[in-house]
C-alpha cells in the first residue's frame, strides 16, 4: 500500500517532468505543424499519465492475479487500490506538466515538481499533525475529513484503510470517517475530489499551452 | 411393570457412568401414569430420580426445593413459553441433566433464567442445552456446584434488555467447564465469587464480553476460547486470578478488547494466544502481574497500558505483526519487559546468544502521539508517521525513558 500512495505520486511527477522537458523539441516540431495547441499537450499528457498507469496496473494487476487474487474476496480492495494509484498518476503527471511548462529551467522545474511531491506526501501530513496536535481542545472530526480531502495521497490512504480491517483501529474517529467514505455518496464524493483534482491541473495545462510562447 | 423401569433406569444410569443415589424413580412422559414434572416433584421426597422423556413440557415455572435428580432421556424440552423463568432450585444437591430449556421471558425487573439456582450446595447441571434465553444459569449464594458440557444461546440485540449465559453471584468453589456460550450479553460473569474454575469453555459472538469477573478474588481460568466477542474477557476490580492457556480470538471492533484489566492486583498470565483483536491487552490500575509466555499476533494494540499500572513483568512474550506493540500514555514506568520476542525488532546478534545487542523500546512515538490527540491516529501507515518513528527511535524524547527490553529474543519463542 505504501508503493501506491508514495511512490506512485513520485513517479508521476519525476517522469511526467522529465518528459515534459526532454521533448520540447519535438513539441517545437509539433507546434509547426497545423494541429491545435490543446490536442498536443493533452496529447502528450495522456500519453505519459496512460502509459505510466498502464505499467502500474499491469506490474501489479499480472502478478496478483497468477497469486490467486480473482479468487479471493479481496479483489474489490486490490480494485480500489489499482484504481487510486491510477487516479494519484494521473493527478501529479498534470501537476508535473503545469511545472514543466510555467518555469523554462530545468533545474527550477526538477526542484518545483519534487518539492511538490514532498509537500503531499510528507510535510502536508506534519502539518495537519501539529495542527491536530495544537487544536485537540476543538472538535476535529470535520477538520481532519476535510484536510483528507485536501490531499489526493492522504485521501487514497485513507480510502484503502477504510476497506481493510485495520481500520478498527481508527477507533471513534475511524467511525466518522466510515460513515462518510463508507456509504455510496462518500465513495462518490472522494472519487469526485479526486476527479477535480485531475480536472484543475488538466484545465491549466489547456490554459498555459494556449498562451504560452515558445 | 414398575420393577422393570426401576431396573431400566439402574441400567441407564449405570450405562451413563452415574453414581447417584436413586431413590425412588418417577417416570415422565405423556403416556406415562405422570404427565407433569411439577406434579411429579411435589409427590417425589428427597433424593427421589425423576426420569423425564421426550416431548414438550410447558408447565410455568418448575420449582425444585427438596433434593432431586431430575434426568432427561431423548432430550425433552422444556419451553418457558417467553413467560418467566423455567426450572428454579432451592435445594441442596439437585442434578439437572439432558434438557433443552427454551424461551426464557424477557423483562427489565427481573432476572428470569433457565436454570436458576438459589442457596444451594452441591449442584450439577450437565448436558443441557439452554436455547433463547434472557439468563442462561442464575446461581446466587450457592456453593460447591458443577456446570458441565451446556449449550448456552441467547438472541440478543442490545445490552441493556439482555442477560447473561452463566451468572454468578455470591457463590464459591463451582466448576465450569466445556461450555458453549454464543449470542448472550456476557457469556460468563462471576461477581463476588471466589475458588472458582472456568476450563474448557467457548464463548464466543457476545454482546458485552466472553467472561466477567466483578470483585471476584481467587479464581481460575484454563484453556477457554474467547471469539468474536464485545471484549473476550473483562477482569475487574479483582485479586488473584490465574489466566493459563486461553485463547482470545478476533474480537474486532473500535471498542473491543482481547483481556481488560482494570484495577486487578497479583494476577498470572501464562501461555495465552491473543490474536487479531483491536486491543490485545488493555491494563488499567493494575499492579503485580505476571505476563510469561504470551503470544500476541496481528493486534491492532498488542498490549495498551493506561495509568496507575506498576510492577507489572512482561517476560518470555512473543509480539509478531501488531500495529502497535505497546501503548503508554505517561512517561512514568514501573513496569518491566524482558527476553520478548518482538517482530518489529531490526536489531542485531553479534555474539550469536540469541538475544539482541541493541535493546527494544516497545513504544513508537506514533502511539504516545495517538494517545494524547486520538484524532491523529487517521495519519495511520502515512509516510510522514514512519519518519516521525524512525527519529524518535534513533533519539528519545517523548516515549519513557526506561521502557525498552534490553534482552529481546532474535528468535520466536516456541514452548
Amino acid at each position: 500500500m505504501n508503493i501506491i500512495i508514495v511512490l506512485t505520486p513520485m513517479i508521476g511527477t519525476i517522469f511526467g517532468v522529465m518528459y515534459f522537458y526532454s521533448s520540447r523539441e519535438f513539441t517545437e516540431l509539433l507546434l509547426a505543424q497545423p494541429i491545435r495547441r490543446t490536442t498536443i499537450f493533452l496529447g502528450q499528457y495522456l500519453g505519459v499519465a496512460l502509459s505510466l498507469t498502464m505499467s502500474l496496473v499491469l506490474g501489479l494487476g499480472i502478478p496478483f492475479l497468477i497469486y490467486g487474487i480473482a479468487q479471493s474476496s479481496e479483489i474489490w480492495n486490490f480494485g480500489l487500490l489499482l484504481l487510486s494509484g491510477a487516479f494519484l498518476t494521473f493527478i501529479f503527471v498534470a501537476v508535473a506538466a503545469n511545472i514543466a511548462l510555467m518555469h523554462e529551467n530545468k533545474i527550477k522545474g526538477f526542484g518545483y515538481a519534487i518539492f511538490i511531491w514532498l509537500f503531499m506526501a510528507v510535510i502536508y501530513d506534519g502539518l495537519f499533525l501539529i495542527s491536530l496536535v495544537v487544536f485537540e481542545d476543538y472538535p476535529l472530526d470535520k477538520f481532519s475529513l476535510f484536510a483528507t480531502m485536501f490531499n489526493p495521497i492522504d485521501l487514497s490512504r485513507i480510502l484503502i484503510l477504510l476497506k481493510l480491517d485495520i481500520s478498527a483501529l481508527l477507533g471513534y474517529t475511524g467511525a466518522i470517517f466510515q460513515k462518510f467514505f463508507g456509504t455510496n455518496t462518500g465513495m462518490f464524493a472522494s472519487i469526485g475530489v479526486l476527479l477535480v483534482w485531475c480536472g484543475i491541473p488538466v484545465f491549466f495545462i489547456k490554459r498555459i499551452s494556449e498562451k504560452k510562447d515558445f | 411393570m414398575r420393577h422393570f423401569i426401576i431396573s431400566a433406569s439402574v441400567l441407564l444410569c449405570l450405562f451413563l457412568h452415574i453414581n447417584y443415589a436413586l431413590g425412588t424413580v418417577y417416570e415422565v412422559c405423556s403416556s406415562c401414569e405422570k404427565t407433569s414434572i411439577t406434579e411429579t416433584i411435589s409427590l417425589a421426597s428427597p433424593g427421589d430420580t425423576l426420569l423425564i422423556k421426550g416431548g414438550v413440557y410447558q408447565e410455568g415455572e418448575i420449582v425444585i426445593k427438596k433434593p432431586l435428580v431430575l434426568l432427561g432421556i431423548d432430550k425433552p424440552v422444556i419451553d418457558g413459553g417467553s413467560v418467566a423463568g423455567a426450572i428454579s432450585i432451592f435445594a441442596d444437591s439437585v442434578v439437572i441433566k439432558g434438557f433443552i430449556i427454551q424461551n426464557i421471558g424477557l423483562s427489565y425487573t427481573e432476572d428470569y433464567a433457565a436454570i436458576y439456582i438459589s442457596k444451594s450446595k452441591h449442584f450439577i447441571i450437565e448436558d443441557n442445552e439452554l436455547k433463547n434465553v434472557f439468563f442462561g444459569m442464575l446461581v446466587e449464594k450457592s456453593h460447591f456446584g458443577r456446570i458441565h458440557n451446556n449449550i448456552v444461546s441467547g438472541e440478543v440485540k442490545e445490552e441493556h434488555n439482555s442477560g447473561n449465559g452463566i451468572h454468578l453471584w455470591h457463590s464459591d468453589h463451582v466448576r465450569i467447564t466445556e461450555n458453549h456460550l454464543s449470542h448472550l450479553r456476557d457469556g460468563i460473569y462471576f461477581e463476588f465469587v471466589s475458588e472458582s474454575h472456568i476450563a474448557n469453555n467457548i464463548s464466543k459472538e457476545n454482546l458485552r464480553y466472553g467472561l466477567h469477573f466483578m470483585f471476584s478474588n481467587n479464581n481460575d481460568y484454563y484453556d477457554n476460547e474467547f471469539i468474536n466477542n464485545g471484549a473476550g474477557v473483562a477482569v475487574m476490580f479483582s485479586k488473584f486470578i490465574n489466566m493459563k492457556r486461553n485463547r482470545f480470538y478476533k474480537n474486532w471492533g473500535t471498542a473491543s478488547f482481547g483481556l481488560l484489566l482494570k484495577e486487578i492486583y497479583d494476577a498470572e498470565i501464562e501461555d495465552n494466544i491473543f490474536e487479531e483483536n483491536t486491543i490485545g491487552i488493555n491494563i488499567e490500575g493494575s499492579t503485580r502481574i505476571n505476563y510469561r509466555s504470551n503470544s500476541l499476533i496481528k493486534n491492532g494494540w498488542a498490549v495498551k497500558i493506561a495509568g496507575g499500572c506498576y510492577a507489572n513483568v512482561f517476560t518470555d512474550n512473543n509480539f509478531i505483526g501488531n500495529s502497535f506493540d505497546v501503548s503508554y500514555n505517561s512517561k512514568m514506568n514501573d513496569n518491566k519487559f524482558d527476553n520478548n520476542y518482538w517482530s518489529s525488532y531490526t536489531g542485531y546478534d553479534l555474539d550469536k546468544d540469541g538475544i539482541g545487542d541493541v535493546p527494544y523500546r516497545p513504544v513508537k512515538l506514533f502511539s504516545y502521539i495517538v494517545n494524547q490527540t486520538p484524532e491523529t491516529i487517521v495519519l495511520l501507515r502515512s509516510l510522514f508517521i514512519d519518519i516521525l518513528n524512525f527519529s524518535e527511535k534513533v533519539s528519545p524524547i517523548f516515549t519513557p525513558d526506561h521502557l525498552v527490553d534490553a534482552t529481546p529474543k532474535m528468535k520466536m519463542i516456541n514452548d
